[in-house]
């Protein structure tokens, strides 16, 4: 009697567990469709022919071509992989593999520490420190500094999870053969957290590529800049919108908009092939 | 449960504590008892009104406030800045009770302002300034023609010929020239390249516009600010820079020669010179750009504060018309030591004249 009471009541409660989650999935994808759909209309009227090939950025003439800024974007954020990523697997590594305990803890806090420094503090630093005594100007270069700064937490931590994931079995099967300590990272924990590696490093692309406020304060807003010269000032996608949204009329609107949904499907593409190759890379290594 | 009710503790602690400090930024300290009824015209006559946009006369903005509500008890106005461009869209778009803006509406958007026909009121006048940095030179004259080779950067040397002409018997240096712009959009920029385009016609190519085609060979700062910081960090700089901003910043700045001939110094008088040469239109439009006569700062321009013809409360729209009063009349004063310039007398009074055809029911 008892028992069935229970029953009727855990079906209801399983029925409306049901639906919250449903609804709960549902409202992501419907959030993401609204975003894409109100965007891309909003921005129809500037998504002509030119946009992504010419290299004009002219206001004052209607003409709206985005290529440099879809450049610098992809520029900078390269750079700062670049540099991002040797410094956060090489600290992801000395913490989980090197380390002294008593200093492993101190340390993920550090790195942590770094990743709740607002961006805009980062880019003033940049400004005052990099641009001015250092001497690099407002450039590409400056910028990708900057982000690679900003990117190194993430990924760090993320890294640092993925490798405490690998099985102590694995790695004391490495050493137990005589491998030494790079032996041993190099056969069992970098191959087993690969396809997280992967992900992690496309996390912080992502965050690389949105970035706003720094980049807008240290890239130098340099137009028609389609070049590989890291010293040359220029612009990327998310600064523009920053820069030129309070005082644009309707069709530089509409530009800047269509810029936003660029940025949006590159992030999203980026995002889709970095779970596939972590979706892969996670098939292998449990296939073998 | 108990970390609910902390939460909403720490947010009405901190909602009360944001409040108050908005009130003391605007200058209404007096009336902090106000504040628990902001935005309602309450029977004791409280009001608030709300404005946002130019961020080129936020200065006075802030001046006035504190100055009318001293005299003004109960009335609370909060001026956000923003941006010309931000400015006229609340107002079209009637979240706010004014805007500031540098420049006026396009007729093509007029239409779609939700609240009727609208007023300009102009309040202020401003130079914009040359500034540059160059060791061992402390005056320089430029013509516009030569702005707009430098700018453009057709001249890329601060011993240039054409440099040299507007400078005679100067030691020019055989410097590079590092030219400095605006990275956001700006009114700033809008009516220096119209300044351009208006008056070194057969040289300028840039056109004019919030934002302009600059060359990739140029830096860009964030703000007046922005572009005075890398004028004063880099030898060799030129940029324009608004007058008060160039003053607080130390930099030094060049004469422009206007359409007289003359080569004048920016300043406070000779903006409201500049004022005193202008063309106005019955709607208080008009550019202070170029204007006539010896005494006249080339680059003026100009700040409007724009609000609806036809307001819908009355206790609001009384205070707004006071208020606007207080701009163009006492207010006046103040702009020197801003360095701002006043307008010149004429214009002030079309513009009290033109508060009556602000509408408030029950009035008349």
């Amino acid at each position: 009697m008892q028992l069935a009471e229970l029953r009727g009541n855990s079906q209801y409660a399983d029925r409306a567990f049901r639906a919250l989650a449903i609804g709960a999935a549902g409202l992501v994808l419907v959030i993401l469709g609204m975003i894409a759909v109100v965007m891309t209309r909003r921005a129809w009227p500037a998504l002509g022919g030119s946009f992504f090939t010419s290299i004009r950025w002219s206001p004052a003439d209607g003409i709206f071509g985005a290529l440099p800024f879809v450049w610098g974007t992809l520029y900078t954020a390269a750079i700062a992989l670049l540099l991002a990523v040797p410094v956060s697997l090489g600290v992801a590594l000395f913490i989980t593999q090197v380390a002294p305990p008593w200093l492993k803890r101190p340390m993920v806090y550090l790195v942590d520490l770094l990743a709740v420094i607002p961006s805009v503090v980062f880019g003033l630093w940049g400004v005052l420190v990099l641009s001015q005594h250092a001497g690099l100007g407002r450039s590409f270069l400056t910028a990708g500094i900057i982000l690679a700064i900003m990117i190194t937490p993430i990924i760090t931590s993320l890294a640092r999870e993925v490798i405490e994931t690998t099985p102590a079995s694995e790695k004391e099967a490495a050493l137990a053969l005589g491998a030494t300590r790079w032996e041993m990272i190099s056969a069992s924990v970098l191959p087993h957290s690969k396809g997280g590696l992967v992900g992690a490093v496309m996390l912080g692309l992502g965050r690389a590529m949105g970035e706003t406020i720094a980049a807008a304060l240290v890239i130098g807003s340099a137009l028609g800049q389609v070049t590989l010269n890291p010293f040359a000032s220029g612009n990327s996608m998310p600064a523009v919108i920053a820069n030129e949204w309070g005082e644009a009329d309707a069709s530089h609107k509409a530009a800047l908009i269509a810029l936003a949904v660029t940025l949006f499907v590159i992030t999203i593409t980026v995002n889709l092939i970095a779970t596939t190759i972590v979706q892969r890379s996670m098939k292998r290594s449990r296939g073998v | 449960m108990k970390k609910l009710i902390a939460f909403c503790t720490l947010a009405a602690l901190c909602a009360a504590g944001c409040g108050k400090k908005k009130d003391e930024g605007s200058g209404a300290a007096p009336a902090a008892d106000d504040k628990a009824v902001p935005a309602k015209p309450a029977e004791s006559g409280q009001v608030s009104l709300n404005a946002s946009g130019s961020t080129f006369q936020k200065p006075y903005q802030e001046i006035a406030i504190e100055g009318f509500t001293k005299s003004h008890k109960g009335v609370t106005i909060n001026y956000g800045g923003g941006g010309s461009g931000k400015g006229r869209q609340d107002l079209a778009d009637q979240v706010v009770d004014f805007a500031g803006a540098d420049s006026p509406y396009k007729d093509a958007d007029l239409a779609k302002n939700k609240g009727g026909d609208v007023l300009y009121f102009p309040i202020l006048l401003g130079a914009i300034t040359i500034s540059y940095n160059l060791d061992g030179v402390d005056k320089l004259q430029l013509s516009p023609a030569t702005i707009a080779k430098i700018f453009q950067r057709d001249i890329k040397k601060w011993n240039d010929k054409d440099i040299a002409a507007d400078n005679p018997g100067a030691k020019l240096p055989d410097a590079d020239i590092v030219v400095a712009h605006r990275s956001d959009g700006s009114g700033t920029t809008d009516n220096f390249t119209k300044y351009l385009d208006k008056t070194a016609k057969d040289v300028w190519r840039l056109k004019s516009g919030s934002t302009v085609e600059w060359p990739a060979d140029t830096q860009a700062g964030n703000g007046n600010p922005g572009v005075a910081q890398i004028v004063k960090s880099t030898k060799g700089a030129v940029g324009y820079v608004d007058l008060s901003d160039a003053k607080a910043s130390g930099l030094h700045f060049a004469s422009i020669k206007n359409q007289a001939g003359k080569y004048v110094e920016p300043s406070s008088d000779t903006a409201s010179a500049a004022g005193a040469g202008i063309e106005v239109k019955d709607n208080l439009l008009f550019s202070a750009l170029d204007p006539q006569g010896d005494a006249a700062y080339p680059i003026t321009y100009q700040s409007w504060v724009i609000a609806y013809a036809k307001q819908s409360d009355a206790t609001k729209g009384a205070a707004l018309k006071s208020y606007i009063r207080y701009l163009v009349t006492e207010g006046q004063s103040q702009l020197k030591s801003l360095d701002f310039a006043a307008l010149p007398k004429n214009l002030a009074d079309k513009a009290v004249a033109q508060i009556d055809k602000i509408q408030v029911p029950g009035a008349q």
